[in-house]
């Protein structure tokens, strides 16, 4: 009886220890073997019978067996970058930041605003070119803006009061050129693209018909006035987040003169898009003004130059 | 009018001026007389001006850039490359040893070099030969030595305008040590940068080459194709306002010969590879490679 059990006992241990034994051999032998046989050299071996391994020396420019992870859909005119929506979004959020820091930058500007306009508020603005005859016009030429096709020595010679003049000493004054305008990339469809390029070039012609300067306010001011016109996200942007940065006196001449103008001018002002500047370059500037219902503001660096003298004076007597 | 006759001439109306317009295109595009630029196929005559073009535009940033766009990882890479060659006058030796750094641009592997044989052999006499193709990283360079201490009058360090695929001013079996950090894949002829590396090293001088290089598992490869193509050139275009040139660099990563090939490659310039050659780095990312002249 006692020997059956024992014996028992002994089978019954003699199993279990089967039971735990295998799975732990078995994996133990296919990791040993396994790594015998998918060793490096083996690996190598293998390679070198297919032929994959040595004389690989192909000419610099054979393109690579595999297809690339990534591909860009092919573009859809010569300058055009096309690229994701998160790519697009990304790009939105670096540039808003980098904007909001530096605003003096023009990569910041630049990519802000192409990745903010969108589709819907483009097409918004193709309507809007389209319901009109210069627009259409416009739409049709896509005409480009460069110190060359404005002929800006023609422009000086023009009369004093005409827009090609307002334009150029505009221009003088402000030490820019036409030239320094960035070809838009981001955006997808070939004329929404123009209409944006159209919009970043006509820029300065809105400074120099309300005679604003490139100093940060004059900039936040134009912006606000196109914004109001035209409704562009990212001159929308700039006027709520610009001024924040600004100091206290240049918040005060933004918020009392400059965004009440701008907002009224800018409502009350028919649509600046479907301007042909170049066709209207020896027009006079205050029948343009009276004809768009553009009002000129009050001329900002002799606001500030008068600011700073008062200033001056108060530390003398002071 | 054809599709394609619109895009010309709103290309000129547009005032575009792609970086390839500029070139004249071979329409047969025979292996002969063009070579790859990033995905483009350009004219071999003209890639060393467009790689100077690039580099001469990222030289200013170049330092911030690197650390932004690998996340800080580059400088393990460059202090493990260092370390691993374990180069510098061993104490009671008599001989001092000749340092060349290759596309040493801004000089971060140079002035690594010299620093590991100071710290741990009190190595205070081996030379060092910065070599740049280009000008303006080279002055960059030249900034970084003026304000160190390796800028002590002894004239151990010296700066020299080269074209690596000839390096014309070295002489042959000069050098005991070379080194070439992520700058071979811009070479036109990567081949002539081989051989003219084999011709300056002294025998038992060693070839050390740090590059990107391919990723072996497809699944990480995904990962950091869809980065490099995506994220970088944004990264460019904020940080350093240049997308093209980024753009350049993820193209010519990717064109770069794989590990056994570039192993080949450096075999066929006639130097020893010792076994497998060559180390990976981060999944492959990049890699070390390795010869030594017998």
């Amino acid at each position: 009886m006692i020997r059956t059990s024992v014996l028992n006992k002994s089978i019954i241990n003699h199993a279990q220890l089967n039971i735990q034994k295998r799975p732990f051999v078995i994996t133990t032998a296919l990791t040993a073997i396994g790594s015998l046989l998918f060793s490096e050299n083996n690996r190598l071996a293998s390679q070198m019978e297919r032929g994959e391994l040595h004389n690989k020396l192909t000419k610099d420019n054979s393109p690579r067996e595999d297809k690339p992870f990534f591909t860009r859909p092919e573009p859809n005119f010569p300058s055009h970058i096309p690229l994701y929506t998160y790519e697009k979004l990304l790009m939105f959020l670096g540039s808003s930041a980098g904007a909001f820091f530096h605003p003096e930058r023009n990569e910041f500007i630049v990519a802000l605003g192409e990745s903010t306009a969108i589709s819907p508020i483009l097409r918004r603005l193709q309507t809007k070119m389209l319901s009109d005859p210069v627009g259409r016009e416009l739409l049709r030429d896509q005409p480009r803006m460069t110190s060359t096709s404005l002929n800006l020595d023609h422009l000086r010679e023009l009369p004093h009061n005409s827009i090609g003049n307002t334009y150029v000493r505009w221009l003088d004054r402000e030490g820019v050129s036409p030239d320094t305008r960035v070809t838009v990339k981001y955006i997808d469809d070939p004329e929404l693209a123009y209409i944006y390029q159209r919009y970043r070039e006509c820029h300065d012609f809105y400074h120099a018909v309300t005679g604003l300067p490139i100093i940060i306010e004059g900039e936040i001011s134009v912006k606000v006035f196109e914004f109001m016109n035209i409704g562009m996200p990212m001159s929308g942007l700039g006027a709520l987040f610009a001024p924040l940065r600004l100091k206290k006196s240049q918040k005060e001449r933004l918020y009392n003169i400059y965004y009440p103008w701008a907002i009224k001018s800018g409502l009350n002002s028919k649509p600046l898009i479907n301007v042909y500047w170049e066709k209207i370059l020896d027009q006079d500037v205050d029948e343009f003004r009276e004809q768009m219902g553009i009002e000129t503001p009050p001329d900002l660096r002799n606001l500030r130059k008068q600011y700073f003298e008062k200033l001056k004076k108060a530390k003398k007597i002071v | 009018m054809s599709q394609l006759a619109r895009y010309s001439i709103r290309s000129r109306s547009l005032g575009l001026k792609p970086l390839t317009s500029q070139l004249r295109f071979n329409s047969n595009s025979s292996g002969e007389n063009t070579t790859h630029f990033g995905f483009k196929t350009v004219n071999k005559d003209d890639k060393e001006k467009l790689v100077g073009g690039v580099f001469s535009s990222v030289a200013s940033n170049y330092d911030i850039m690197n650390d932004a766009m690998s996340m800080g990882v580059h400088r393990l890479w460059k202090s493990h490359f260092i370390n691993r060659l374990d180069a510098g006058m061993r104490p009671g030796s008599n001989r001092p040893l000749q340092f060349l750094d290759v596309a040493g641009g801004t000089g971060d592997i140079a002035f690594g070099l010299l620093d590991h044989a100071e710290r741990k052999f009190n190595d205070v006499n081996s030379t060092m030969t910065v070599v740049d193709i280009n000008a303006d990283m080279l002055r960059e360079g030249e900034k970084r030595y003026q304000a160190s201490k390796w800028n002590d009058g002894s004239d151990r360090v010296q700066f020299l305008v080269q074209n690596g695929e000839q390096l014309d001013q070295i002489e042959d079996n000069s050098k005991d040590v070379y080194t070439i950090a992520f700058g071979i894949r811009n070479f036109t002829n990567i081949q002539a940068g081989l051989n003219a590396a084999y011709r300056v090293l002294k025998p038992g001088g060693i070839f050390a080459c740090l590059e990107f290089s391919q990723v072996d598992n497809p699944a990480i490869d995904y990962i950091y194709q869809a980065y490099s193509f995506s994220i970088l050139p944004l990264m460019g275009q904020l940080i350093a306002d240049d997308r093209d040139s980024y753009q350049y660099l993820v193209e010519s990563i990717r064109k770069f010969p794989k590990q056994e090939e570039f192993k080949s490659m450096i075999e066929k310039a006639g130097f020893y590879v010792p076994e497998k050659g060559y180390e990976n780095l981060t999944f492959g990312v990049a890699s070390i490679h390795i010869g030594v002249k017998l």
